[in-house]
Order: C-alpha cells, then structure tokens, then sequence
C-alpha cells in the first residue's frame, strides 16, 4: 500500500454548473467481530439533476453501502463513515444534524429498495404507508393522506387504486409491489432518488416494465437518479454514465456508451465478456476467475490483482488511482492504456 | 447491509468448495458443532455456569465431600437454633443441620432434573421427529395429542397426577417427562418439517435416498440441535418445577432430603427464623440460575440466527 | 374472519374433549372418595351406597363421564361434600383469582414489554445487560422463595403491606401477589421481547420506514413495536391459563380464597367434584384465553387473516 488517496477524475467536469449530489472520497467501514471490514474506500461520483448513474459492482462492492451512507441509514454501529464528504444541493450532509437529515430523507432524496415484499411494512395497508409520508413531513391529515396515496397508485398505474389502498403488501404481486415502493419514493417529488437493485426481485417481463417507468418519471420530475444494479443489461437502456465498483472502490467512471464500446479496466472487460452474446453462440462463455475479496483482508495493491488476467508486479504493490482516459472517463488501472487498445 | 456484513465469511469458502458440496450435511452439521463448541469455549457464562454445574453433580453423587453430617442426624433440643461451631447454617424445626440438609438436597434437585430432561428429549424428539418426517393421519394425531397435554396447566396437573400416584421421585419424574415431552415434539417437529424442505434433502430424494438414509444422514443432524437447545433450558425450570410440587406437598416426600419440602417446612416459621428459609432456597436458586445460564449458552452457540 | 373464527372453534373441540377426559380419568383413579371422606372409620354400607347413588359414582366410568360432560353445558358441577353445590364455591372463588391473575397480567404485559422495547433497542448496552440479569435472576428464583421472601421482607420486616390478603381481596393487596404471580412470565416476556425488538430491529421494512424520514420514535411505535409484538401476544396467550394454574402457590403463600386454595382443599380431601369443575373450568379457562389471542393475532398480522 503506497497510496491511499486517489486523484480524482471528475466526470462532470465538461458540463456547466455544480451536481445535484457530489460524493467525494468517501470511507466507510463496519467494525465487526471479526474485523474491520473496509466496505468503502474513496468513492467519488456525482449525479446532476435528469442525469441517470449507474453504478454496477458485484455484491460486496460497497454499491449499497455507499448508498446508505448517502441517504443516511446506514446500521451504525457497525458500519461507520470515517472520511469524506456528501455534498447535497450545496451542502455537505455529513455536517448536518441527524434532524435535518432526517428532514431530508424522504423528501429531498428517497430510496427505492430490492425487495418490496420485506421492505413494506407487512402489517400496514399499502395506503397508511403511502399517506405516512405526507403525514409525517407536511402534517396532513389521515383523510388527505389518503387520498394522495390512492393519486400516486394511480400515477404509478397500480389498476383500481381507490380499491386497493387499504390491501396490505403481500396481497399484492411483486411488480405491483415495486411500483408502491417507487411512489412511496416518489410521494414528496424529491430531487434525488436511489433505486438498490429494483428490479432484480422480479420476474423478466416485469423488469422491464418496472425500469420504463422508473425512467419515465425520472424524465417527467427531472430528477437526479442512482442506479445501483449488478445487471449490465439494465443498465444500458437507462443510464448516462456507469461507475464500475470494486471491493469499495470506484475501478472505472464513463459515458454508459463509451464503456460498452471500450472497457478501460480489465474488470470491467471481464463483466462484459461474460454477458452471453447472440453473435457469439455456441463459444464459451467468459468467466471472471477466482471470488470477490474479503473485506477483512483486502489484497494490498490493486484490491483486483489477485483475479486479473492482466496483473503484473506493480498491481500488487501500488493502488492504482484513477487515471483520465478521456474529459469524462477515467479507469483505476496501471495498464489502462492497454487494456482500452484491447 | 446484510449482504455485506455476511460476505466475509461468504468469501472465506476454502478452495475445495466443489468437495465440500458433495456432502453438504455433513460438512454443515460438522462446522455447526465446532463452530458451537469454539464459541462455548469463549464464553464466560458458559464456564461458570459449567464450573458451578459440574461442583454440583459432584456433591450430588458424593454429598459426604462436603459435608459430613446426616441429614437425619437431627437433635429437637437445637430446633431454631442459629448458626453454631460446625454448624455454619444453624439448624431447622426439627433440630436438623441447615447446612447438612442444604448438601444433601441437591442430589434430589439434580437427578429430577436431569432424568426428566433426558426423558422428555427422547420421547419428544423421537415422536415430534417421527411425525414430522411422515406427515399424515400420526402428525395430526400426535399435534392433537400434545395440544391435550399443553392444555393442562402444569402445576394443576402435578397436583392431581401426583395425588394419585404418590410423591416419589420416579413418580415426579414420570409426571414432568409426561408434561414436558410436548414442547420439546414441538420443536423437533417444526425442525425436521424445516430440514425436509430444504432443497438439498429434496434432492437427495429425487435422487432416491431411502426414507432411513434420508432420516440419519440429513435429517437427524439438523434437528438434534433444537432439541437440545429446548432440553438444555428446560432443565432449570424441571428442578423449579419439583421444588414448587415438593413445596405444596404433592412432590419428593420425607425422608427423602429436598429443597422443595426444606423450604416448605421452613416457611411456617419463617418469620422467627428465616436463615432456614434462606439456604436451601438460595443453594436451589443458584442451581436453577446455573442451568439456565447453561441453557442460554448452548441456544447461543447452536442457534447462530440469534447471534 | 368469520370463516378463520370458526375453523378455530372446531379446532378446540377435539382439544377440548380430549383434556376433560385426562382429567376426568386422573381424578376418577384418585381413589374412592367415599373412603376419603370416612377417613379412618368403615363407612356403613347402606349410607355409602346412597352416597354412589347420589353422585352417580354407581354407574360405569362411561356414563359418568357423559353425565360430567353434559353438566359443563348445564352448569351443573354437583355437589361438594360439604353439600354446597360446586357451582357456588366457584362462584366465590372466581372473581378472586381473576382478579389476582388480570392484575398479574397487566404488570406482566405493561412492564415486560416496556423492559423488553427498551432492552431491545439498546441490545448489548448497559441497560440491556442489567435488564437481562434481571431477568434471569427472576427466572432462577422459584415463585415461591421469591414470594415468602417478599411476603417477610415487605409485610413484615419494613411493615409496609399486609402480609396477608383480607377477605375479598381488595385490588390494591393485590398488587404483591399479582407481581410474584407474574414474575417469571414478566422476564419471558422481557426476552421474548427484546429478542423480536432486536430481530425486527434490523428488518427490511424498518431500514424504509427510516429512509422515509420518519422520527425515531415514529418508526418505533408504528412499524417496529407492532410487528415485533406478534410472538409476544402468543406467549402471553398461552400464559393467561398458566397464571391461574401459578395462582395455586400464590393463594396458598397470600393465603387468598381462590380457585388454588380451593383447589388444593379439593384434592387434599379427594373431592372429585371439587377437582374436576375447578379444573374443567380452568381448562376452558385457559382454551378461551388461547382463542383469543388467536384472534387478536390476526388483527396483528393481516397476513393470518387473509391465508
């Protein structure tokens, strides 16, 4: 480990004004019995108003815990953030008291989860949990509440709302769930929205129709979107631009098509290889060897080194910061220039 | 943040994972004990409540350690007396050494304990095991049956049985395995209900396991550990439970030496004389405390859920 | 619901014949009451054929049985031998230990789920440790050690209550043996408590109801508390009948007129009548209690309700 702190790339730095949110150099970590698991180390990304990021990583990446931090519910104890900053609509959040975060939560920024089954509350209908937000952030009342949550069932076309606002979560169908979850996200019109995986519960055809609707509103509120997905194909008809993370690591930043087209780190190009292609049929299949590391005992150098096809000396020795490749990307890799010329 | 505070130990699958697949049962049963026996061995409560359990199954077995005395030795013209020299306890109604009776309690105490607690772990886990693995008409017979017995409230049911069939310890024992050995079928039931789910029985199934393979090989191992969760627990409250029939005079009877009827004889003039109230219901507090720490640090090893 | 309610109520009938005929049986075998009730003297053989007469102990155990079965419906439970019809007698001794058992109830609900929410959502802080030692030293603590303990330290060593209950049992001295009578249940219910608090606390569901931006103390009452409470209201269900059969070793120390000390007087004089209308009623008693809560489980949990 010689390095610690990264250079940073900026991949806004061609459009004009300041981002919506701005995460920067961002640590977190959970202290367990075991260890410390080193879940986040040095995530830089931002995300502007209408703009849609994807960020992609296997599980254990620290996708969902970067999340969290930025939204603020991470489990603490045991996880922590020990360094960074979350700059939202100008200020750093991580400055702000647990009452003004809360105050944001929901309103401002709101989070869209996998699993719509167990993230809804099983012993509320659908409709307190939807009219809970107007309740509680602008102290309407039970019957208003009401009344608005059957409006927004309507808007995320749950069929007969007026029917079914008093139904409770599992009476419903996953997709249908999802879409409750996504207008209980989307109740109190907020700036940012961060949707963990939303579609990886369902069903194939369901995804689809769930993501086209994520992505309609997202254009109709102009609202800044975090797209966390372990799925390439999600996310190539959605996004703008894809961070690629790795064992708590930002590994590579582009425009969504620039990455498709010419993967700047070789993790990244291993993920794409190993997505089955119609033009490639009968060949074998690509497989990234080896497992994801240990959060406890991440391998020193770079965190890939141990699975990569490219790895050399100084991988093991030197994190590799992230490198311009262009204006608006950037791969953390010593071998980037050779890997882009494939 | 489930999924990352489980991926250590995800990630720390040894390289031979194809190997280790091949007998997922045994490899998971295998780390479950282990894995349970380093965590007792770490655990503080554990070794007390080992240590103080392990002091009194010794002087249950060999009172004469402790104490050299008869418990019948009793002399009326001592009869409330305080403590003396050589009689740290003082002495009880009848004369009797306080400490001498105390030692020679916990032989009655812990036999109770221990062989109703054995006996309701087999007779429960081998009928709720048996009904769970076979299902049908002798799963319902045998649910029905235990919500019979669950329905007779426990003391109510010592009082009547043992009016009947007359205090003794066998007697207390049958009655306690016989009230016990539902929860206990319960338990086993709900885990070899559980095991059979499990894909991976299901598929030892397809594959054509016998019904007697099935139930040694991939049932019993996942359900032994509930089982002796719930005994282990139980076993405290059994030695309560004895104390609390000898107490209302329907349990052990004299001459019979047991916390239960000392504490009985004691409470009448208890208010004269409460240090003879005061040991033996302190030597069966702790007794109870030791196994109900016991109880707790087996649930937390094997039962890693509720880490 | 209406469809949930009354599949339950034919659940508990089998339940319901099955338990009456244990006891049935139990109390028939204790032995002749006509003997009992001569004690030592010969009963004169005309007068102890007009008593079997009288009490239909003439006719094949069957009969009897059917006869007992069809006065649980015509509250007809016959005749104690004092010749005051069983009926009266619990009557008089009901109110008492419903009153003792609900005033146990309420402080093992109120304080144990408090204790518990608290232990819950501090788990592994200072609070949490000392609440859970307390917790295991009440269960370790027999009902009736901690009841004569209390009973001498606050009746009359400080003198600050009654020692024992007056006549009628007026609900303020029912405080003390309401408490003792709900120890140990009020600590399972603390742990129940604490350990569904703990498991619910890091539920999906709660993880939204944060991200939402609800307060703290909002996302405790309205999501966390309800949910975790679902096992704690099965436990105190079932534990509604154990507090009726508890009151036995309560009323005895307390010295209170109710259903155990008339019980305990039943059987020491083997009053089959006595004993099995008591407990028959207990029985129901305690089969209602568990309806109850079944039902109010399905308020709780909509998922029940609409299976």
């Amino acid at each position: 480990m010689t390095t610690t702190t990264e250079k940073s790339v900026n991949p806004q730095a061609g459009k004009a004004g300041t981002p919506l949110l701005e995460v920067r150099d961002l640590h977190v970590e959970f202290r367990t019995r075991d260890g410390v698991a080193k879940a986040v180390n040095g995530v830089n990304y931002s995300v502007s108003a209408g703009e849609t990021l994807a960020v992609l990583g296997e599980s254990g990446s620290g996708k969902s815990v970067t999340a969290q931090a930025i939204m603020g519910i991470l489990d603490s104890p045991p996880g922590f953030v020990t360094q960074g900053q979350i700059n939202f609509q100008g200020r750093d959040l991580l400055k702000l008291s647990e009452k003004e975060r809360r105050r944001i939560r929901g309103a401002k920024m709101a989070m869209i989860f996998q699993d719509a089954l167990s993230s809804l509350n099983p012993v509320l209908t659908v409709g307190y949990q939807l009219g809970e937000m107007f309740r509680v952030h602008q102290g309407m009342s039970r019957k208003d509440a009401k009344a608005k949550a059957i409006e927004l069932m309507d808007r995320v076309r749950i069929p007969a709302a007026r029917e079914r606002v008093n139904d409770y979560p599992h009476q419903f169908s996953g997709g249908m769930r999802q879409r409750i979850m996504i207008a209980m996200a989307l109740a109190l019109e907020p700036d940012l929205i961060i949707a963990d995986e939303p579609t990886t519960a369902l069903d194939v055809t369901v995804q689809a129709q769930v993501m086209d609707l994520l992505a309609e509103l997202q254009r109709e509120y102009h609202m800044g979107l975090i797209l966390i997905t372990h799925d390439l194909g999600v996310v190539a008809d959605v996004a703008d631009k894809i961070a690629v993370m790795y064992a708590g690591r930002i590994v590579e930043t582009a425009p969504v098509h620039e990455l498709y087209k010419q993967p700047a780190h070789p993790y990244t190009r291993g993920l794409l290889d190993s997505i089955p292609r119609l033009d490639q049929k009968g060949q074998e299949l690509y497989a990234i060897k080896g497992l994801p590391p240990n959060l406890l005992r991440i391998p020193s150098g770079c965190a890939f080194n141990p699975r990569c096809p490219m790895a050399q000396d100084v991988c093991r020795t030197d994190i590799p910061v992230l490198h311009p490749v262009t204006d608006s990307r950037g791969s953390a890799c010593h071998f980037w220039k050779e890997t882009l010329d494939g | 943040m489930p999924e990352l505070t489980k991926t250590p130990v995800e990630t720390e699958v040894p390289e031979t994972g194809a190997l280790a697949a091949a007998e997922p049962v045994r490899e998971k049963a295998r780390s479950l004990w282990q894995d349970a026996w380093r965590d007792l061995r770490r655990n503080p409560v554990f070794i007390i409540s080992g240590l103080l359990i392990t002091f009194l199954v010794v002087i249950a077995i060999w009172p004469g350690l402790i104490a050299s005395g008869d418990p019948g030795d009793c002399d009326l013209a001592h009869s409330l007396q305080g403590s003396a020299a050589g009689h740290p306890f003082g002495f009880d109604q009848q004369g009797c050494d306080v400490y001498t009776r105390t030692v020679f309690g916990a032989r009655a105490s812990i036999t109770v304990g221990v062989l109703a607690t054995l006996g309701s772990a087999v007779l429960g886990g081998v009928l709720g095991g048996l009904a769970g693995f076979f299902g049908g008409w002798w799963d319902t017979l045998l649910s029905r049956l235990a919500d019979v017995f669950f329905g007779i409230p426990i003391l109510l049911g010592g009082l009547v049985f043992l009016s009947l069939v007359g205090g003794s310890l066998w007697s207390v024992i049958t009655f306690i395995v016989l009230l016990g050995w539902p929860q206990v079928a319960r338990i086993a039931r709900g885990a070899v209900v559980t095991v059979k789910q499990q894909d991976y029985v299901q598929a030892a199934r397809a594959l054509g396991a016998g019904s007697t393979r099935m139930m040694l090989r991939h049932v019993l191992p996942n359900a032994v550990a509930p089982v002796i969760v719930v005994s282990t627990i139980a076993l405290g409250t059994y030695i309560s439970l004895e104390a609390t029939l000898s107490f209302l005079g329907v349990g052990l009877r004299p001459p019979t030496v047991s916390w239960g009827i000392d504490i009985s004889s004691a409470s009448s003039s208890f208010r004269n004389a409460p240090h003879m109230l005061l040991y033996p219901a302190g030597a069966l507090s702790i007794t109870v405390l030791a196994f109900i720490l016991l109880g707790d640090a087996v649930r937390d090893a094997l039962d890693p859920k509720l880490r | 619901m209406g469809r949930y309610v009354l599949r339950r109520l034919l659940q508990m009938i089998p339940v319901f014949i099955g338990t009456t005929l244990l006891i049935f049986l139990m109390v028939h075998a204790l032995g002749d009451p006509i003997a009992a009730r001569f004690g030592d003297k010969a009963p004169d053989p005309v007068v102890a054929a007009q008593i079997r007469a009288e009490f239909n102990l003439d006719k094949p155990l069957w009969l009897q049985y059917v006869l007992y079965f069809k006065g649980i419906f015509t509250g007809d439970f016959g005749t104690a031998f004092t010749g005051e019809p069983v009926i009266d007698l619990m009557a008089r001794s009901w109110p008492v230990t419903l009153k003792l058992g609900l005033t146990a109830f309420v402080i093992e609900a109120v304080v144990g789920i408090a204790l518990g929410l608290v232990s819950g959502l501090r788990r592994g802080r200072l609070t949490d440790t000392v609440a859970m030692a307390f917790t295991l030293i009440v269960i370790s603590i027999p009902v009736f050690v901690l009841g004569f303990t209390l009973q001498y330290l606050l009746g009359v060593k400080w003198a600050v209550i009654r020692p024992t209950v007056s006549y009628g049992a007026p609900l303020n001295e029912l405080i003390l043996p309401g408490l003792v009578l709900a120890s140990v249940s009020l600590a399972y219910v603390t742990r129940l408590t604490r350990t569904s608090v703990a498991e619910n606390l890091r539920a999906d569901y709660v993880r939204t109801a944060v991200a939402k931006g609800l307060p703290r103390r909002r996302v405790v009452t309205q999501h966390l508390l309800r949910n975790s409470l679902i096992p704690v209201v099965t436990f105190l269900g079932t534990d509604l009948g154990a507090l009726m059969g508890g009151a036995l070793v309560t009323e005895t120390i307390f010295n209170i007129q109710g259903v155990g000390y008339n019980l305990m007087q039943g059987v020491r004089r083997q009053e089959s009548a006595t004993v099995v209308g008591f407990v028959t009623v207990l029985v129901i008693v305690y089969l209602v209690a568990n309806l109850l809560v079944d039902l109010l489980y399905a308020v709780l949990d909509p998922r029940i309700r609409y299976a």
